[in-house]
This record gives C-alpha cells, structure tokens and sequence, in this order.
C-alpha cells in the first residue's frame, strides 16, 4: 500500500491530574503579601478544595502530552459536515491577546472602552453588509444561542402583534438545536419533508402554514448542502399568514458575496463566527452566534446594543421592546475579535472568493468520489455533499466504520449519520483552505477504503488501530455513568 | 491571499473535473432574483502588519492594568493568568479541534474536560459538573429551568442580590413560556431577606448568590433550609469562584445546584466575553442536567479513555424534548480553568483566596478610618459597597480622566442606593495602590 498520512509516533501516556503532585508543590508565583492577614469569623472558614499540587512542569508535561492525543485543523483536514473546519489564521489570536482588548472590564466607563466598543459596532456594520439584512446583535454566545435569541425575537414579534402562535415548521433536514430552541420559546415544531430532489417545496409549506403558525425555521443552503431554491415563494406563504422566516445561517460560507439574505424573504437569522468568519472551535467553543433581523424586528434585538452618535461609541439599553439580556455581558468579543480581524484580512472579493473556493472544493469531492460512494442527491451542492453506505453494506461495512478507518488514514472524519434524511449519512465539508493535492489525497484515501470494505471488511469493522485508543465502549458509559474522579 | 491555496491552475483544472465554465458556474442552482447584486461594502484587505497596527490602536485605547486603576468587579475579575497557562492554552490540537464526537481522535480534549467537571466539582462541594456553560448567567437561567422541570412547578424566588444581569437573563429565558419569578428583597446588613418565602409552597426552587451582588457572604446554610421547606431545590449562584478557596462552599450547605460564572480561574476579561459558566449539581438530578457532560470509560482492548455522554438529554437526539437546546460548551475556557486550578493546587487558591480576602479588609479598614461609611456589615470576599460623600461623583468622573476607576456606582441598579459604590480588590493591587485610591476618594 501506498504511504499514506496516517502513522504512529511515539505517544506518552499521562495520568489524571491527582495521580500526579505531591502537596507542597506549586505552579503559581504567588502574589507579594504586603497587607497583613486580617481576622475572618472562622465559622464561614472551609477547608479549601481537594485539589492536587503540581509544579509548573508537571502541570505544562501534563497538558503538553494531552494536547497530542487531539486531532485539529492545524494537525491536518477535518471535513466535518456543517461545522465549517477551516484554518484558523493566527494573527487573529494576537489581536485578540492585545492587553487592552484582553485585558478590558466589561463594565468600564464608555469613555475608557471606545476601542472595543468601536470594534463591535463596525463588525456589527460589516455582518449587517455581508447578510444584506439591516441589524445585527453580537450577544449570542453560540450558533444555539443565537437560534435562541432568533426565537425569543420571533416570539417577541408575535406578541407585539397580539397574537401568539403555538406552532413553528422545521424542515426534516433541520439541525437538531432547531427544534430544542424553538421549545424553550413554547413553540410546538411541526415538521416538514423535503422533496425528492433535497429541497423544501412551495407546496408541501402551502399545505401546513397557517395562522396558528410562528413561521419556519430554514437552513440555507441546507443540511444537504443544497440551495433552497423555492426560498422566496415560500416565504411569500409564510408573511402570507402572518408568519416569519428564521434562516439557520451555519452555512454561510457557501454564499457570502453570492446570495442576499435580506432579499430573500429573511426575517432574522443567525451567524457563525466560528464557523464561516474563521474563529477557532476550541474543542467545543467559545463560538460566537450574531443575530441579523430586518427592521420590523430590529425593536426585539438584545439589549445592551452598541451605538455610534458622533464619532463616539456606546453601550445603550433604551430599547423598550427588547426580549432582554441574552448573556451577563456583551457577548464572546475574545471571538468577535477574530472575525473583525478575518473580515479586514479578506476585504470583500476574497470573502466572496472564500465561498466560490468552498463551493469549488465540495463539488470537486462530489465527482471525485461519487463512483465509489453512494451519492444521495446527484445535484449541484454547495459547500458540502452528502454521500452514504448504501454501496459499502453488502460488504457488511457501515459509514462508521469508514469514518474510523479514515483515522488510520490520518484524516478527521466526516460529519456521519447526518442529516437524518439520509439512512447512514456521510456529510464532507472540505471547506476553501484546502489545495487540490490534499483533497487528491483524501480522495485516493476513501477510494483505498471502499476497496478495502470489498476486500478485507475486518480493517475497517477494527479501525482505527493508529491512534492512542481504539473503539470507545460508549454504552457502558452511559449507563454507569462515571463523571468525575 | 494567504488563507486561500488554490493557483489559477488548480481552479481551472478542477472547474474542468466539475464541468463548470467559471466559478460563478458553481452556482447556477441559485435563482437569479437571490443573488447580490453589487460588490460588498466593505473595506479593502489590510496586510497582516497594518491590521497589527490598526488592532493596537484600538487596544491602546481601553483603560486596563497596569497604567489604569480599575477597582472593578460585579461579576468580572482582574486575576494574575500564569504565563503557563497562556502558553498552554495556544496549543493548536486544543484550539483547532471540533466538539470531540469523535473520542479516539479527542483523548486530549476529553481528559481534560473530565479533569475540569471533577475539579469544578470539588470546588464547590458538589457530586458532578458539566462540561461547561456559556457564563454565569446562562448557567442560573438553566438551573432554574431544570427545577421547574424536576418539580413540574411553575415559579421560582430569586435573590435581589443575584447579579442585576444574571436577573435579566433569567426573566428572558423564563418569560416565553410563562414561568413567574418573585424576587426577594434584601435586609439591611446585605443578606437575602427569606420572610416572605415562609409558608410559600409552589416554588421550583429558591436561588441566592454568594458571595452576593454587593459583595455579602450569604448564610447558606440558613437559605438551604428555608428553600427546602418550601419543598423547592436550593440553588446557589456565584460570580467569585475564588471565595470558595476561603469560605465554605456550596455543596457543604445543602445546595442542591451551584452555578456560576468561573472567569477568575485564568480566563482573561475580555470585555465580558467569552466566559465560563460553571454548573454543578446532585447525582440523583444528573439526566436532568442541561449541557456536555464527559464520562470515563474503556477501550477495546480495556485502556481508561474518556467519551461524551448521557447524550439522550441532548438536542442533537431529543430534538424539542431535550433538557437545552446548549450544543458546544466553552470547552476551551474550561480547558483555561482546569490549567489554572491546577497550576495553583488546593494549597495555592487557598493562599490566593486569603490574600484576596486580607487585602479587600486592608482597603475596607483603611476608608473606615478617612471617615467612609460601610454599610453592610456582614463579613465579604474581594468586594464590598462603601458609600462616599454626597458629591463624591464629580471627583469619580475626574479620577476616571486619570485611568482610576472607584468602583461601581450602584445607583445604576438600585436607584435607592444613591453614593454606594461597590468596589472590588483582587490580589493585582498593591497596598501603594489602596492607600493611593483611598486618598483619591477621600480628599
């Protein structure tokens, strides 16, 4: 065989943290004690927490050698289905380290915080151009929470209105925080297919809106990376009974520069700064979830919202009509920071660039592979494309046991056993950071695999066999669950 | 442009792979009435030596440590951040990797998180913590949440001395779906004021902060017992983790949730965000639980390794019926906070809470003595409220000119309050600087 990327190296083994240390031992320069102890009422007194002392080695060989057993962009292609793994550049984490943007309180008088303040409004400005939609919240502390504040906006609209609706559609192809947001609001999702070509009919939406219904909630382009292509009929249905678009937006990368939000009969969706404008996932955030509405809904917007009068910045809460606060502060501006500094790397034919790139590379993957993968719309996609097992079973192999191989292959797997839609889904995103050599690579990789599901399925039924662990036993977890130590 | 590897080659070889003419080609699926019509507004790129320079300006203008005095606190803390930590934490296999769905290629991550749930866990005196909230705030809000799902009761009773904010949040998240929250007012030595829950039995649970908003430690145990005979869980919220290093912790005093905000353990300020929300509670509540939680387990050939799970109270499996619609955490803050509890070690916060403590009683001691009025008297932390002398907030607005900030005005919040500031001292100010900020108040 080939070499491929995948290899083993010389892995260290670690304990857990209080298998290690011995009290007495210290990782932190202790502040100089010039005060003296004062008298406390020892009844409040506790005796401290159990926790081990380490030395400043033990604790950096401790997280040093954890660090390695994890798999990350840098370490090499993630293509994970509607997660948008692109690089992270790194000059976004200095500016983000600045002391002063770091280093900042959050309840600094307006005078001593214009920097930040600035920033925020401009990128506010900036993701209002890039949505074509008129405003733009950054509060939300992810793509959940924003989908949330995108809700709550909903349901404060409604209740301007007089008239609260008790159902809400969500198409079949929908993220699974789709349906949970909409049920902290009280509303009842009611599901809708997607038609055989991957996409929500004109029709199928006619059939179950009504006035009792708050609206839709949309991914665009969706889950199947497929554009909705009936979007403006549709939401011509939906303002039709009073209803409102929610527009799931975790797929922006596709289309920023390329299709208007705004335009489209949009009412309020949610960004990704993690996902499209380049901020790092963190092994499961801090992400950053902006919300961009029309004017109508502009009033619902979370309060503080940050506004510009002369040249001078400031924190306002004077939004009678707002649904509240959403977080304790003003949102994730350490990750805000990074997208500001994205945005400004890019300018605006680099960002459209970004798309056309994602959208190139996925439908480079698409033909590439599609003889060897079950292809389960054989359609022009977007930025990501949905395959399944469907060839491999015979073969007594599944999707999961191609996304372990793939492992030992060196690569991250794809997103699988997603969208539902499709029976034993696998969901490539390879994101515009990728160069046509590695997409070949990955290419020849899964290629190598179907042939080793025909030839000797055991490869696969054992893999992976290159990383520090094999198979997890995740039942067993479950059902005693074992959650600190 | 540096980020984007495809030569003019590449494009024009995989254009002809795909059958398209142009990169426009690619989106021919997408009616013509969707697209922009215009180039975006926005400005052109900037090299990575004039965004350097652009980001530093807007750095340069925000009043922070050293050349500012900021005496800040109300749910945000200057904290000493070891370098280590720092160092650390840009370790790209954390920072670059996805939710670890995928545990044998995220043992790093896992560890870690598990580490974190059961540090968070013993710090607060509690049987089992998630893997993470978004902040403090979010983190009461679902806390309360979870008691009216464990009671199947309709209202909660909230301390006015919870974080002002964190009370805002829990409105926004509880009001849609029709729950009340009664608010309980606050005594005069700056403790929860608990008569009027007396006899009260369709609470869900009954919440108070300690240390409380103005800096107060609340009598837990007293709290604990109260919300019990109403029948409701006790939950008890925290923005100053630190104290718990000192004081009693939560868990000891019949708690059945503690959450809370848990930037003080190495996360820098970042004008609020991003933060850590800290969630802990109960063995027998764990289903129950909103959020990621990590769980110890073995691989095929018997090693300990690490997976997410109870992922059936989750929204990517529940959908509509899952106990939060959460999705990631903030993994990487949780990763900052377990660096730092370790770095430091029981023995190290506990020295760090104490100096924090004697030198909040230094500042308190010394306004005393110039003739300040304290007017809580019950013991605090690293924060306390001081009322200054009527037309003290011309010399604020003057010491704010020179970078000193004197504390919060607390009239923002509680519009009785007028000349109360709560002033916050952490171990980043030196005895030079109280007596400095002392004279500044006091002259």
């Amino acid at each position: 065989m080939k070499e491929t990327l995948g290899t083993t190296g010389l892995i260290l083994n670690e304990p857990l943290l209080w298998e290690k240390g011995k009290k007495g031992r210290s990782g932190f320069s202790l502040p100089r004690r010039d005060v003296e102890s004062a008298p406390i009422d020892e009844s409040l007194v506790g005796e401290g927490p159990d926790f081990p002392d380490l030395s400043e080695v033990d604790v950096v060989r401790h997280y040093t050698r954890l660090s390695t057993w994890n798999f990350g962009v840098d370490t090499g292609m993630y293509p994970l289905g509607s997660c948008t793994m692109k690089y992270n550049p790194k000059t976004n984490e200095r500016q983000a380290r600045l002391p002063g943007l770091a280093g900042s309180h959050p309840l600094l008088p307006q005078s001593l915080s214009q920097g930040v303040l600035r920033l925020m409004f401009e990128l506010q400005e900036y993701l209002a151009e890039i949505t074509g939609m008129d405003a733009v919240t950054l509060q939300p502390a992810a793509g959940a929470h924003g989908e949330l504040t995108g809700m709550l906006v909903m349901h404060a609209y409604h209740q301007s209105k007089g008239h609260q609706p008790s159902k809400i559609i969500v198409p079949d192809t929908a993220h699974g925080t789709n349906p949970s947001s909409a049920a902290l609001c009280g509303y009842r999702p009611v599901p809708v297919k997607s038609n055989e070509q991957g996409i929500l009919s004109t029709e199928s939406i006619a059939e179950i809106m009504d006035e009792d219904t708050a609206g839709i909630m949309v991914t665009n382009p969706n889950t199947l990376g497929l554009f909705e292509e009936n979007i403006r009929a549709i939401a011509e249905i939906v303002h039709g009974k009073g209803g409102l678009v929610y527009c799931d937006g975790a797929n922006m990368n596709a289309v920023m520069g390329v299709v208007q939000m705004g335009k489209i009969g949009i009412d309020v969706m949610h960004l990704n700064l993690h996902k499209t404008f380049s901020t790092p996932h963190g092994g499961g955030g801090p992400g950053s979830g902006p919300v961009a509405v029309k004017d109508h809904l502009e009033p619902f917007l979370p309060v503080p919202r940050v506004v510009e009068e002369k040249g001078a910045y400031r924190l306002s809460y004077a939004f009678p009509k707002s649904i509240g606060k959403v977080q304790a502060f003003h949102g994730n501006v350490g990750v805000m920071i990074k997208a500001y500094s994205y945005i400004l790397s890019l300018g605006p034919e680099d960002l459209k660039k970004t798309s056309q790139l994602a959208v190139l590379n996925a439908n480079y993957i698409k033909k590439k592979l599609k003889d060897t993968l079950y292809l389960a719309y054989d359609r022009p996609c977007m930025h990501e494309c949905v395959f399944s097992d469907k060839n491999q079973k015979a073969h007594k192999v599944m999707t999961l046991d191609m996304a372990k191989r793939l492992m030992d292959y060196g690569y991250h797997p794809p997103t699988v056993y997603f969208p539902l839609v499709v029976d034993g889904a696998i969901m490539i995103e390879p994101t515009e950071t990728e160069c046509k050599e590695d997409l070949d690579l990955f290419i020849e990789a899964f290629k190598a695999i179907a042939k080793e599901a025909e030839e000797n399925g055991e490869l696969l039924t054992q893999a992976p066999t290159k990383p520090k662990l094999r198979r997890l036993d995740e039942t067993t977890a479950a059902r005693k669950p074992c959650l600190v130590g | 442009m540096r980020y984007l590897p495809h030569t003019s080659e590449d494009v024009a070889s995989m254009l002809k792979v795909v059958g398209k003419e142009s990169l426009d080609d690619l989106f021919s699926s997408i009616p013509e009435d969707c697209r922009v019509s215009d180039r975006l507004s926005l400005p052109e790129p900037l090299t990575e030596w004039e965004l350097n320079e652009k980001l530093s300006t807007l750095s340069n203008a925000m009043a922070v440590s050293p050349d500012s005095k900021v005496f800040l606190g109300a749910g945000s803390y200057e904290h000493f951040i070891p370098e280590s930590v720092s160092y650390l934490l840009g370790r790209s296999e954390f920072v670059t990797s996805y939710t670890p769905y995928q545990p044998e290629l995220s043992q790093g991550t896992l560890q870690a998180i598990y580490e974190f749930q059961t540090l968070t866990a013993r710090l607060l005196g509690m049987e089992v913590a998630t893997a993470s909230h978004y902040d403090g705030a979010t983190a009461l809000a679902e806390a309360l949440l979870m008691a009216i799902r464990v009671s199947r009761k309709k209202k909660v009773a909230v301390s006015s001395l919870i974080h002002p904010y964190y009370r805002r949040v829990a409105q926004t998240y509880l009001h849609p779906a029709g729950y009340e929250i009664v608010e309980l007012p606050h005594l005069e030595n700056g403790r929860t004021d608990l008569a009027s829950i007396a006899g009260m039995n369709d609470l869900a649970a009954v919440a108070v902060q300690s240390p409380n908003f103005f800096g107060c430690v609340e009598d837990l145990q007293a709290v604990g017992n109260a919300a019990h005979e109403t029948g409701g869980l006790f939950i008890c919220a925290f923005t100053e983790p630190l104290a718990y290093g000192l004081l009693k912790n939560p868990g000891s005093q019949e708690a059945d949730i503690v959450c809370g905000e848990g930037q003080s353990l190495g996360i820098p300020q970042s004008f609020g965000g991003p933060a850590l929300g800290l969630f802990s509670g109960r063995m027998k509540f764990v289903r129950n639980m909103p959020g990621r939680l990590v769980g110890q387990t073995t691989d095929l050939e018997g090693r300990r390794g690490f997976v997410l799970t109870l992922a059936t109270r989750e929204q990517h499996i529940r959908r509509e019926r899952a106990t939060s619609n959460i999705c990631t955490n903030n993994s990487l803050c949780a990763l900052s906070a377990a660096m730092y509890m370790s770095s430091l070690g029981g023995t190290g916060l506990q020295e760090l809470a104490r100096l924090n403590y004697d030198k909040s009683e230094y500042l308190k001691s010394a306004l005393r003595k110039a003739g300040c009025t304290l007017p809580f008297d019950v013991p605090t932390f690293n924060e306390f409220v001081a009322v200054f002398p009527g037309g003290f907030d011309t010399t604020y607005q003057r010491l704010l000119e020179r970078g000193i900030v004197a504390g919060l005005p607390l009239a923002t919040f509680y519009p009785e309050l007028k000349n109360h500031y709560l002033l916050c001292v952490t171990e980043t100010k030196s005895k030079a600087d109280l007596d400095a900020l002392v004279r500044e108040v006091t002259s």
